[in-house]
């Protein structure tokens, strides 16, 4: 390493002083130039648009059973193949009234299941249990089950494909 | 031969590469004696991390990260002799790797080696162990199995917690609204480019400060670092007993390296790669996620504390965790270094390995989750093939009791064992406990037919210590 060269005067020292700024302040604008592009595609969070997706005729569902429906979501991404998929817990209440649950359990995201036999929803993950209508019977779920917009639509029941259920 | 000595002897004048290394490769060290194999930790943890990126990219070469066929993708792998094998040693490198950094940092906490003037060393070996731990994340994840999948949508469940920011972290980590097509490239980058990037930047910096600031002498009692004079002391010591680290030291580092290399190679040939498992398909409900064993402790813990602390310990825990790195070589930056002097060092790193050894275990046996694949009673446990036993046996089974409840060994064990409920609880008492609840067993008021009902406590109540023997026939 050489020694730096030894300051001479103060017009050299402003000259100096000068240059060294302008590299930084050129080097940081550099640097966000290439930055803000790149943070920005990784920040642009795709939201899906919500549509009404058809998961079977009215006379497919028994009125007062709760049964798994699957659904493609929104505008899947091309490569996104299975897990285009977003599955839920359908429940025919009456001649018209459904309600769909998430299958996403609101403790911390495990999906829960369905036990016919005893009319509750279980979670494999921590064990919390939800009645039929999605309250929460025991364990530890802070909230009943979500649950996605349904309607029944010329004879077709519908679901609002809807974000994950997150908080 | 001759050749080869007149290139490397041109290509060392061109380069300087013999005059910039040698001194770096024989810089003098302390002699560690007793405590010498100790040291080999940090350069084992290194050579697991070489294994990880020639490993790495020998997956990457047959890996497409695409929702779709990641899975896909993995099968053909694991299906070539080699393919199994390279999985197999990326996974047991990884463990290593944990393992590794995680006993180097435990070496170098209980010799106090963070104190002056290696405060920045621990800094940065503690940004390698964060690093690591995301690296372990996100790799188990790309196997992309039902596991991996639920793994991300847990995740963002956990950062959902978060206050104020919590919903964009949880739709950051999906990248977008749901699991699919945008959220595996991601995890992608991150596993492949930008978290090894950061590693590699650290490890850089780890290095050239462990050349700058020397390796920390073993310690001894009542022989305190003082700041002012350490550097001069330290000096004096190499000068009187050093040794030049290549190769009076590093020699241990090359046999132990050996033995890790010939461990996970003879790991990944014998046991084989973790397997995969259902394909990522959310449709498919039959999925109980587990994490990987170093994170095993952590389920554990969320799952074992107390339900109201649930959501502060899933934040504030790991950032209190990092707090204590950061802190504890700049609150305790000089002093005693030696193991005896600060007796409460070997207290906190046997908390620490009690902590994941027993909740890993707990959380293996994971007894807060129901059984749900728990088969119906075998007609040797109820004891009668038809009947109201036999009925009520049937409906402990259909009405879910079985899965959080067992009896004579079948069913889980969330809930208390039923195998003596005859012995310990009147029918009354039974019937008040099924129909109000409690805090972990729903309500099944409204749930049972009075007919259901009796049945079970018929059941229940067959469940005795010593089997009522039936009256022989001949007296």
């Amino acid at each position: 390493m050489s020694e730096p060269v030894a300051i001479q005067g103060c017009k050299e020292t402003g000259r100096r002083r000068f240059l060294t700024r302008l590299s930084i302040i050129l080097g940081s604008v550099s640097a966000a130039f290439v930055a803000i592009p790149s943070i920005g595609f990784l920040l642009g969070l795709r939201k899906s648009p919500r549509v009404w997706r058809t998961v079977g005729k009215l006379d497919d569902f028994k009125i007062g059973s709760t049964v798994n429906v699957s659904f493609e979501d929104t505008s899947p991404l091309p490569w996104s193949g299975v897990t285009a998929q977003t599955a839920a817990w359908l429940r025919r209440e009456n001649d018209q009234q459904f309600i769909a649950f998430s299958t996403i359990c609101t403790h911390l995201g495990c999906p829960v299941r369905w036990l016919a036999d005893a009319d509750l929803f279980m979670c494999p993950c921590h064990g919390g249990v939800f009645y039929g209508d999605g309250r929460v019977a025991s364990g530890p779920p802070p909230k009943p089950l979500n649950q996605y917009p349904v309607r029944v639509y010329e004879g077709r029941v519908q679901i609002l494909t809807s974000p994950a259920p997150i908080a | 031969m001759r050749f080869l000595k007149r290139a490397w002897i041109w290509v060392d004048d061109v380069t300087g590469i013999s005059a910039a290394m040698t001194p770096l490769l024989e810089h003098p060290v302390p002699k560690a004696r007793k405590s010498a194999w100790l040291y080999v930790l940090g350069s084992a943890t290194l050579v697991a991390f070489l294994i990880q990126i020639v490993t790495g990219i020998a997956l990457a070469s047959g890996y497409v990260a695409s929702a779709g066929q990641a899975y896909d993708t993995l099968k053909f792998i694991s299906g070539t002799d080699f393919g199994r094998i390279v999985r197999g040693m990326h996974a047991f490198g990884a463990s290593a790797m944990i393992i590794l950094i995680g006993l180097h940092a435990i070496r170098v906490y209980v010799m106090a080696a963070y104190k002056y003037p290696r405060q920045m060393n621990w800094l940065t070996g503690a940004a390698l162990l964060m690093l690591t731990l995301l690296m372990a994340f996100t790799g188990q994840l790309l196997r992309w199995d039902q596991t991996g999948f639920w793994s991300v949508m847990i995740a963002a469940a956990q950062a959902g917690k978060t206050p104020i920011i919590g919903n964009w972290m949880g739709h950051f980590i999906m990248a977008g609204d749901t699991v699919g097509g945008a959220t595996l490239s991601r995890f992608f980058a991150a596993h492949v480019f930008f978290i090894p990037a950061l590693i590699f930047l650290f490890v850089g910096f780890h290095l050239y400060l462990v050349l700058h600031n020397g390796i920390s002498e073993p310690p001894e009692a009542g022989r305190p670092v003082d700041p002012k004079t350490y550097r001069s002391w330290y000096r004096a010591l190499l000068a009187r007993d050093g040794e030049p680290f290549w190769p009076d030291a590093a020699w241990r580092d090359v046999v132990f390296a050996f033995l890790l290399v010939a461990a996970v190679v003879a790991l990944a040939v014998i046991v084989g790669p973790p397997e995969l498992g259902k394909p990522p398909d959310p449709t498919i409900v039959e999925a109980s996620p587990r994490p990987e064993w170093y994170f095993l402790w952590y389920f554990a813990v969320l799952s074992l504390i107390p339900k109201w602390s649930e959501d502060w310990v899933i934040i504030l825990g790991p950032a209190l965790f990092i707090a204590a790195l950061i802190l504890i070589p700049l609150v305790a930056s000089k002093g005693e270094r030696s193991p005896f002097r600060r007796p409460w060092s070997f207290v906190i790193v046997a908390f620490i390995i009690f902590v994941i050894a027993y909740y890993g275990a707990v959380g293996k046996i994971a007894p807060w989750s129901p059984r749900m694949d728990a088969s119906p009673l075998s007609v040797q446990v109820v004891g009668s093939s038809s009947g109201p036993v036999a009925d009520g046996a049937k409906l402990f089974h259909d009405k879910g009791c079985e899965y959080c409840h067992l009896v004579s060994g079948y069913g889980g064990i969330r809930g208390p064992d039923l195998t003596y409920a005859g012995d310990t609880m009147t029918p009354a008492q039974m019937t008040t406990r099924i129909y109000s609840g409690g805090t972990n067993m729903p309500s099944y008021n409204g749930n049972l037919t009075p007919d259901q009902l009796s049945a079970l406590l018929a059941f229940l109540s067959s469940r005795h210590r010593q089997p009522v023997l039936p009256i022989p026939e001949n007296q």
